[in-house]
């Protein structure tokens, strides 16, 4: 065996997931090399520059954020884990966010890092509910939801064993689904026991220079630990022989050979790179998907009035319909995040205003517009979306507005399939999540999205548990 | 390799593993579990740097003898000094 082109671990995708898997393995002596597509690591958590500024997709907050001194929880096991100190993720906790539903955001839940603030507001606005609501928080709590073998049940049924006002409960889902769910209308109660603590139990947070300082940790990390890293080198082929795989085709049409292979890249990605022959159904993969408008303005958005809120999920129908749209954009509910809005310290902010807005979006309305339609598309969408968002924060007036903006941006799910290579742009992954990690193939293990840990904190927990639980335990 | 120097190699590792405990008052004879918040990961991860540094290998059956430090110390002494013999 040619052993220079021979890893102990070849981990397919340079994301948050695949990086932590790395530096888990790296560190205890495996000679592990990441290999990715892009020029760039992050994966669904990334950033790029356009025009000299730097923008960042994926993260609006980091979740699960715990205050030093509180142990236990994904943050801290994390840390752990990786060995990070928790001063190199520099993070800023946020001022406050909200769930504001009705055309015009007429019932709005705010919360904090502290989640006696959620408590009361809901108790105040939904009397009725709130001892039903501090029952469903005590089961949340006892919930071991990082459990690798526990049968799936519908959370919608859950919640309502203790919340009988389906406006509440909506509120309750639209944050949790927005920030993790790959499935439409309902979510395995795990993975909504998984969200509802990182985001009201635990809370929001940054570094003052967003998602570049958390890759910048990991990969000094990585690089440390002595792991290789391919950029601009995919994986094309996982050849499979006797069960297992025997050697990954790269890009270049190189063959490298692995013993364990981790893919950080999607159940359906990763058994087309099978190319399965064992007869069974192929994996289904995502359908939800998203647009996300930015804007950029020439002051901090508190002079504009848009000061108080870091996130706002919102939503202005009847019911909460978290589905992939028919249009290629669904603006009644969404996300808006303002990344000023972090208390970064006396002085300290980003140089210029910052206006997010993630909305549902449709995958195929997107995938085959000719570029010229691509781009009318764009911009006719970006007017709708920022409007329909625009709802829920303080009134100002559109002239203002213009006269602050100094330029916007917008990624649709064909940029996230183009830069990611997630089949139908579906962020979260394929709606039937695989907590053990296995694929067809013996030494194939899944991390990152598909193996069903949520949000960033989750997707380096993904990793780290996959390597320990397949590799490292095993000596 | 006494006692002693065996129960601060384990400590340097927890230490390294986890800095966001005080380890100024650990006692050799509690179990380890219930004076310091270590789950099973930890306890994984201490099995793997006594590893990675030592070359000290505890098979899965005999993690329960990393209860504490004095067990530790039962346990890890005779092996550290077998490696020293070999070396």
């Amino acid at each position: 065996m040619n052993t220079s082109n021979h890893y102990d671990v070849a981990i397919i995708g340079a994301g948050m997931s695949g990086l932590a898997a790395g530096i888990r393995l790296a560190h205890f002596g495996k000679k592990v090399c990441i290999f990715e597509r892009h020029n760039a690591v992050g994966g669904l958590n990334s950033f790029y520059s356009l025009s000299g500024r730097k923008f960042d997709v994926g993260l609006h907050a980091l979740t699960n954020f715990v205050r030093p001194g509180v142990k236990g929880t994904p943050l801290t096991k994390l840390l752990r884990q990786l060995r990070i100190d928790r001063a190199e993720f520099a993070l800023c906790e946020q001022k406050q966010s909200r769930v504001a539903f009705g055309p015009g955001g007429e019932t709005s839940l705010r919360f904090t890092n502290d989640f006696s603030v959620f408590e009361s507001e809901i108790a105040a606005q939904f009397p009725v509910q709130i001892d039903g609501f501090r029952r469903l928080v005590t089961k949340i709590r006892a919930f071991d939801d990082v459990s690798l073998d526990a049968a799936p049940v519908s959370a919608r049924a859950v919640v309502r064993e203790h919340i009988t006002d389906p406006l509440l409960e909506d509120m309750l889902f639209c944050p949790v689904m927005y920030y993790g769910s790959a499935q439409e209308h309902d979510m395995e109660f795990g993975q909504f026991v998984i969200m509802f603590k990182a985001l009201f139990l635990e809370g929001f947070a940054r570094p003052l220079d967003g998602v570049r300082v958390i890759l910048r940790v990991l990969l000094d990390k990585y690089r440390q630990a002595g792991g290789e890293r391919r950029m601009k080198c995919g994986v094309t082929k996982i050849v499979a022989h006797a069960s297992r795989a025997s050697a990954l085709v790269l890009d270049s049409g190189e063959e490298i050979t692995a013993t364990h292979v981790i893919s950080s890249i999607g159940a359906p990605e990763t058994e087309r790179l099978i190319g399965s022959a064992t007869g069974k159904l192929p994996l289904s993969p995502g359908r939800l998907s998203f647009v996300e408008t930015i804007t950029i303005l020439n002051r901090q958005p508190a002079e504009l009035g848009w000061g108080r809120d870091t996130i706002v999920f919102f939503n202005d129908s009847p019911r909460f319909d978290y589905v992939c749209p028919d249009e290629p954009v669904d603006v009644r509910s969404g996300v808006i995040c303002i990344p000023n809005n972090f208390d970064y310290g006396p002085d300290l902010n980003l140089a210029e205003g910052i206006f997010r807005v993630t909305c549902l979006a449709r995958y195929d309305r997107w995938a085959p517009l000719p570029e010229a339609d691509y781009q009318a598309a764009k911009r006719a969408w970006f007017a709708t979306v920022q409007r329909s968002a625009r709802r829920f924060v303080p009134t100002i007036a559109d002239d203002a507005l213009a006269e602050a903006t100094l330029t916007t941006d917008m990624f649709t799910p064909r940029t996230i399939t183009k830069f990611t290579g997630h089949i139908g742009g579906a962020i979260y992954g394929a709606p039937v999540k695989h907590r053990q990690g296995r694929t067809e193939l013996e030494n194939v293990y899944l991390c990152g999205t598909d193996q069903g840990f949520l949000g960033i904190i989750g997707a380096m927990l993904s990793g780290i548990s996959m390597a320990n639980y397949h590799i490292l335990q095993k000596g | 390799m006494t006692k002693e120097e065996c129960k601060k190699i384990v400590l340097d590792i927890i230490a390294d593993i986890a800095p966001d405990e005080d380890l100024s008052n650990v006692k050799p004879e509690v179990r380890l579990r219930d004076q310091l918040q270590l789950d099973s990961m930890d306890f994984l991860d201490i099995v793997m740097e006594l590893r990675k540094r030592h070359s000290i290998e505890v098979p899965e059956a005999d993690y329960q003898q990393l209860a504490s430090l004095d067990s530790c110390a039962e346990y890890l002494t005779p092996k550290f000094l077998a490696l020293v013999a070999k070396g």
